[in-house]
């Protein structure tokens, strides 16, 4: 038996050439402000205070629930696509999964600007690491890429949540990364206002041995499911699908229309509804007969 | 205003009132808890009070409010105008002027001529009374927008009650903490018809 390694790349000196000049012309295109040691904090004395004055400019949109996990075919996300300014919904169509590469997603839950400018910062580290050497870049590269960045903004006020999900070599990859500096590789997250309820069905429905089809719907009614009973979460639900061959999107629900999908029937009675209803207004009516009998 | 999550809508049509709310009830904000609420209470045949704002503070409302209307009945031999129970409504508030109750209410009744009466109040009983709409909730920007735009004047009793649900519909739907469907109480001389609303679930 003989072990062939692919080692190329160490000695294609024209290949090694090319690479770099793709590298330069790249980093040429880059701003220079996109990376991290170009945003200055502010000259102010107190940096805290000033910090608790802009957070009311730049209020992140907190209200949403993403999941992502691995089963024996890859790994499924969905997530919702609700944002929300306090109790006000601003968009029902936000869109929280990033598409990093096609092999790699980001989902976004926190400050929507936040993770949309350093996923997509992600994106052009993840690039340049494939253009220097010569294949795609790991998902555990890729998010440690992103939770060092975070973590060089520590205490600066970011606010994500996120997880960053996709298949290379050693298959199939979910990590977890937040703006404390959090990197946690797992089998299962979910993250968001409404986590605690995708959990509660995610954790009841979950197999190893899930097909596809029953991977995707487990993840679509998690997510419904968030939407229904968290306040901040709702719009549509949309799954993804990471197998070996990258990801692919497998659907996206109005919950307004999936609700009734998963309860068609369902009707509200009368006489349980708060307030003085139908029931309670008879039983006075007869208690007043009554009352006048005696 | 925002701790359970409410929206409510009263509009006046042609000889008839109606009254809608969300169905609803959350705790610590986000945790949608029941989504057959009403926060719809009635008085009488032709009196309606919607009440918004803390869930245990309209109970506690609605039940003195309930005793104060039913003692007025047995001693007078008649039941409260809808002008009438806003003044016991609103001196009730006034009563808790320092700890007010948080809730605000809204009034929706047709008098003993069958003229219709609405009003809202802030929580410590100064009421508005309107010939058009009133709303209450913690999303009465949104609600006042739609209702601006689709209200017209004499409205018949059934165009009042398309009129009044789209309105909440499309109000709720820009509020986090209310919604999950509806409820409609349309008040004519023949007496109230209560119908459910569908909407979004999310």
């Amino acid at each position: 038996m003989s072990v062939n390694l692919d080692l190329s790349f160490l000695h294609d000196t024209e290949r090694g050439a090319a690479s770099t000049k793709y590298r330069d012309e790249a980093l040429q295109g880059v701003s220079n402000s996109v990376h991290a040691s170009n945003f200055t904090a502010p000259a102010v004395e107190d940096f805290d205070a000033f910090q608790r004055e802009v957070i009311n400019y730049v209020k992140p949109a907190h209200g949403t629930t993403t999941l992502g996990f691995i089963f024996e075919h890859g790994i499924v996300i969905a997530v919702d696509s609700r944002a929300s300014q306090g109790p006000y919904i601003s968009s029902q169509t936000v869109k929280k999964v990033i598409e990093i590469n096609p092999f790699l997603l980001g989902t976004m839950a926190g400050g929507a600007a936040d993770c949309q400018f350093w996923q997509r910062n992600l994106g052009i580290q993840c690039r340049l690491h494939e253009l220097e050497n010569g294949k795609r870049i790991t998902v555990r590269a890729a998010s440690k890429l992103l939770a060092n960045t975070l973590y060089s903004y520590k205490g600066r006020g970011l606010s994500m949540g996120t997880m960053i999900a996709g298949w290379d070599l050693n298959g199939p990859g979910l990590y977890y990364v937040d703006s404390e500096g959090t990197r946690l590789k797992g089998q299962r997250f979910s993250v968001g206002s409404g986590s605690l309820f995708a959990y509660g069905v995610l954790d009841q429905g979950y197999r190893w041995d899930l097909s596809v089809k029953e991977a995707c719907e487990l993840g679509r009614r998690a997510i419904y499911h968030a939407t229904f009973r968290d306040a901040f979460s709702g719009g549509t639900v949309s799954v993804y699908h990471v197998g070996k061959n990258g990801w692919t999107k497998v659907t996206g629900d109005d919950v307004g229309e999936l609700h009734f999908h998963y309860y068609p029937s369902e009707k509200i009675d009368e006489d349980s509804l708060g307030g003085l209803g139908k029931k309670e207004a008879e039983e006075r009516a007869a208690a007043e007969a009554t009352a006048m009998e005696t | 205003m925002n701790q359970n999550g409410s929206a409510i809508i009263a509009m006046v049509g042609k000889d008839c009132v109606a009254i809608a709310s969300d169905l609803r009830l959350g705790i610590n904000q986000n945790q949608t808890t029941a989504v057959d609420y009403s926060k719809l209470h009635k008085i009488h045949d032709k009196l309606w009070l919607g009440l918004t704002g803390l869930i245990a503070d309209q109970l506690t409302l609605a039940q003195k409010l309930r005793f104060k209307h039913d003692m007025y009945e047995l001693r007078e031999n008649r039941v409260m105008s809808p002008k009438v129970f806003a003044s016991v409504v609103s001196t009730t508030l006034y009563e808790k002027r320092f700890q007010p109750y948080y809730t605000e209410p809204v009034v929706a009744g047709l008098d003993k001529d069958g003229k219709p009466y609405i009003t809202s109040m802030d929580l410590i009983g100064a009421d508005a009374s309107a010939d058009d709409f009133v709303v209450a909730g913690d999303n009465v920007e949104s609600l006042f927008g739609v209702c601006e735009s689709f209200y017209r004047k004499d409205l018949e009793p059934d165009e009042l009650f398309n009129v009044i649900g789209n309105c909440l519909n499309a109000g709720v739907n820009r509020d986090c903490l209310s919604g999950w469907g509806g409820i409609v109480t349309l008040i004519t001389k023949d007496g109230p018809i209560t119908r459910t609303l569908k909407n979004r679930m999310d």
